[in-house]
């Protein structure tokens, strides 16, 4: 199972080092991960996706917590909580295709970014399965490259 | 009386410019450093310059591995964070192995190594390497000075990670520009935001821990390393008279309780003894004190490890709880305030028949004497009864080191020093070094291997240089036995590489670092050099010629559940 940890380390070089590397010599796998500066000039927030099972989960927290970079570790998975990812997408198109893509990017609420005589640049925000869902229906015209951000995410507010 | 010192030494008038190597010598006699253990070059010239005026003694080993081994067995004989210096390169690079061993072992070491100039960081120049990235793995924290200023904050962050909590290695990296760069250095104050140090443990946790014990039928305590660490020795020895608790120790554990206790079944695990495995895997409540449940004790099977018992886990680092084995009743925190606390609320189970079949095991299954003509058993025992209770030993790796754990009969904790968790052969000598200067005035003794002993051999130079008086008893077998034992029970036979073909005459050895050697070849001969040993003044080298088909029994193949001893 996928779970989303939200983690704040110190804002130092080699932090990020320490993070990755624990999770590589610990054999934990990260799906995505995304990180900068907070609020804090001092603190960086780190948004992890890594995949395991609670046991899994319940060790990688343990494991961060003993870093003396890393401040806090939230579990964000079963929380209230909006999620984004950034793609940036170059489709091919040509005098057929230009069409169909351009609805396309308008039913998922993207924007063309950039056009060029044989290609288009998407920019398309929201949470990773509506990345994937466009993804899908442009692949047929030929997707020439594809760059995620991988998911941020934070806690929704209490009402 | 040494912070007198170096404040008549080293004192500035206030405001004075220091060095940061100064900076650096002035902090560490501020954290009650006595000792560096070290060896110069390029990258620590200026380090080495000022401790010329500093009242730090510092030890010349022969190899840095030594250096960080010294450290390590300092550390465990005084409990005190273990001090070693090398230059960058390959002077760092030849302290991993002691930094690894150190983590795996919890060990509080601070590591120094010079590094090349700021200026040339990243360039790979010359003895250039990133000691901090290539020994992240294997250290609690680390440090790569960029500011002399920071020298006093980063120290003393450094000593208190190291000793705090679960004691680990923390590496300072120096720059050499940083140990010349001169400011007045200021009062510093510890800046560690997030790192916490777990004490008392959870109240209602320990009355339930007391609970599950008074009502236990058959309990076993396992202790390890953090009962020693934590000084839990004592409460743990309390425990055992006010509940009749047995116990059953890690390799880490060894001198928690003393050899004869009568509540002591022995060694748990891979050559333990046939009692101890019995209890563990019979036994309904398991009280785990200061123990990470390894795959030498519980053979990487921890879903078949102790399955009748419900478990009661202590130890100081969170992470260890639930990694092998669930804990019932998990308490986070000090191992000797919470047998204390523990101790407080107890009351003694009814556990008359679960003795009874304890001691049925201990009859049926002892630990056997080898019928060769020079037993590693007989000169185990022999040494430790002519030794006496406040000697220390230090081990090498491999079967002299089982020997030992199984035979020596260590009486207090901080006495058997070994290398467990990494198992790394060469660890013995320097790690005897380090202990002997942590207790000038004690006996202490090295069993050690003639392969070990030929990984750190050139430290026969330290003892000699600073006059130690280590006694060295060499378990001469020609052969890398624990290999070999493995290679005859794993690999039919099949013997590669195992045998020491060239080995030197270890007297002659002996004779050319000025050492008094002994040979031994039979029993009768034991008592009279081992006498002799301890009455000499100096260091002694002496050569057990014991047979190659010795072998360490019980064993529990890797894989196989710790009631599946071979050679029980
Ligand atoms: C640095 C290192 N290399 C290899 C090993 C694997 N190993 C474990 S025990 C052993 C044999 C040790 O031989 P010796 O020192 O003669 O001791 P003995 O087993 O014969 O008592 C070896 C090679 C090790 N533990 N450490
Ligand atoms: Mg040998």
């Amino acid at each position: 199972m996928l779970h989303t940890l939200a983690v704040l380390v110190e804002n130092h070089p080699g932090v990020l080092t320490r993070v990755s590397g624990l999770f590589a010599r610990r054999a934990y796998n990260i799906e995505s991960l995304s990180v900068c500066q907070t609020e804090d000039p001092d603190i960086s927030r780190m948004t992890i996706v890594v995949d395991g099972d609670d046991r899994v989960l319940e060790q990688v927290t343990k494991q961060l917590h003993k870093l003396v970079v890393v401040h806090k570790v939230v579990d964000l998975t079963s929380e209230a909580v909006v999620n984004r990812e950034l793609a940036l997408i170059r489709v091919k198109v040509n005098a057929d295709s230009r069409s169909e893509i351009l609805q396309t990017v308008d039913v998922f609420r993207g924007q063309v970014v950039d056009m060029g005589r044989s290609s288009v640049i998407v920019e398309l925000t929201g949470d990773s399965e509506k990345i994937d869902a466009f993804v899908r229906t442009v692949r047929h015209h030929g997707l020439m490259e594809l760059v995620r951000t991988g998911k941020i995410a934070i806690l929704r507010s209490d009402n | 009386m040494m912070e007198a010192e170096s404040d008549l030494i080293m004192e500035p008038e206030s405001g004075a410019n220091l060095t940061g190597a100064e900076i650096l010598l002035k902090a560490l006699a501020a954290e009650n450093v006595e000792l560096i253990f070290g060896y110069p070059g390029g990258a620590v010239l200026p380090l080495y310059d000022a401790l010329l005026q500093s009242p730090l003694r510092h030890v010349l080993v022969r190899h840095e591995q030594a250096a960080a081994h010294a450290a390590d067995g300092y550390a465990r004989v005084s409990g005190k964070p273990g001090v070693c210096l090398a230059t960058s390169g390959p002077g760092a690079t030849n302290l991993v192995t002691g930094i690894a061993n150190a983590y795996m072992d919890s060990v509080p070491l601070v590591v120094l190594t010079g590094q090349v100039p700021t200026t040339l960081l990243g360039t790979d120049s010359f003895q250039e390497v990133d000691i901090t990235g290539i020994t992240m793995p294997i250290t609690k924290h680390s440090y790569l000075v960029k500011d002399v200023r920071e020298i006093p904050r980063i120290v003393k962050e450094a000593f208190y990670i190291a000793g705090s909590g679960r004691p680990g290695p923390v590496v300072i990296d120096l720059p050499k520009d940083i140990q010349a760069a001169t400011t007045v250095p200021e009062e510093a104050s510890l800046n560690l935001k997030s790192y916490k140090v777990f004490g008392k443990g959870n109240a209602g946790q320990i009355i339930e821990a007391a609970k599950a014990i008074s009502a236990s039928k058959r309990p076993v305590l396992y202790a390890g390393g953090g009962v020693i660490s934590s000084g839990a020795d004592g409460a743990l020895r309390e425990l055992c008279r006010k509940t009749g608790l047995p116990v059953v120790t890690t390799l880490m554990g060894i001198g928690s309780l003393p050899h004869e206790h009568p509540h002591l079944l022995g060694m748990v695990g891979m050559h333990g003894t046939v009692t101890a495995n019995y209890a563990v895997d019979d036994c309904d409540l398991l009280i785990a004190v200061g123990v990470r449940f390894d795959d030498r004790v519980t053979s990487g099977l921890g879903h078949r490890f102790a399955t009748k018992a419900k478990v009661i886990h202590i130890d100081i680092d969170p992470a260890e709880i639930g990694k092998v084995v669930r804990a019932g009743i998990p308490i986070v925190g000090d191992a000797r305030q919470i047998l204390e606390s523990i101790l407080e609320r107890v009351e003694a189970p009814e556990i008359e028949d679960w003795w009874r079949q304890i001691r049925l095991w201990q009859e049926d299954h002892p630990l056997n004497y080898s019928q060769t003509d020079l037993s590693p058993r007989l000169i185990m025992e022999k040494i430790g009864e002519l030794a006496g209770e406040t000697s220390i030993v230090a081990t090498d790796v491999g079967q002299h080191q089982m020997w030992a754990a199984q035979f020596y009969p260590v009486r207090r904790s901080r006495h058997f020093i070994t290398s467990s968790g990494l198992g790394a052969m060469g660890f013995g000598l320097p790690a005897a070094i380090g202990a002997q200067l942590a207790q000038p005035e004690g006996l202490v003794f090295l069993v050690v291997g003639d392969g070990g002993l030929q990984m750190t051999m050139q430290e026969l130079a330290t003892i000699v240089q600073y006059d130690l008086p280590v006694k060295i008893a060499l378990l001469d077998n020609g052969v890398l036995g624990m290999v070999r034992q493995l290679q005859g029970v794993f690999c039919g036979e099949r013997f590669s590489e195992i045998q020491l073909h060239a080995n030197p005459d270890f007297l002659k050895i002996a004779e050319a670092y000025g050492i008094l050697g002994m040979r031994v070849k039979t029993e009768a001969e034991v008592e009279g050099a081992v006498r002799e040993a301890i009455e000499h003044r100096g260091p002694v080298l002496m050569d057990f010629l014991i047979s190659a088909d010795e072998w360490v029994w019980p064993m529990v193949p890797p894989g196989k559940a710790i009631t599946e001893m071979l050679g029980r």
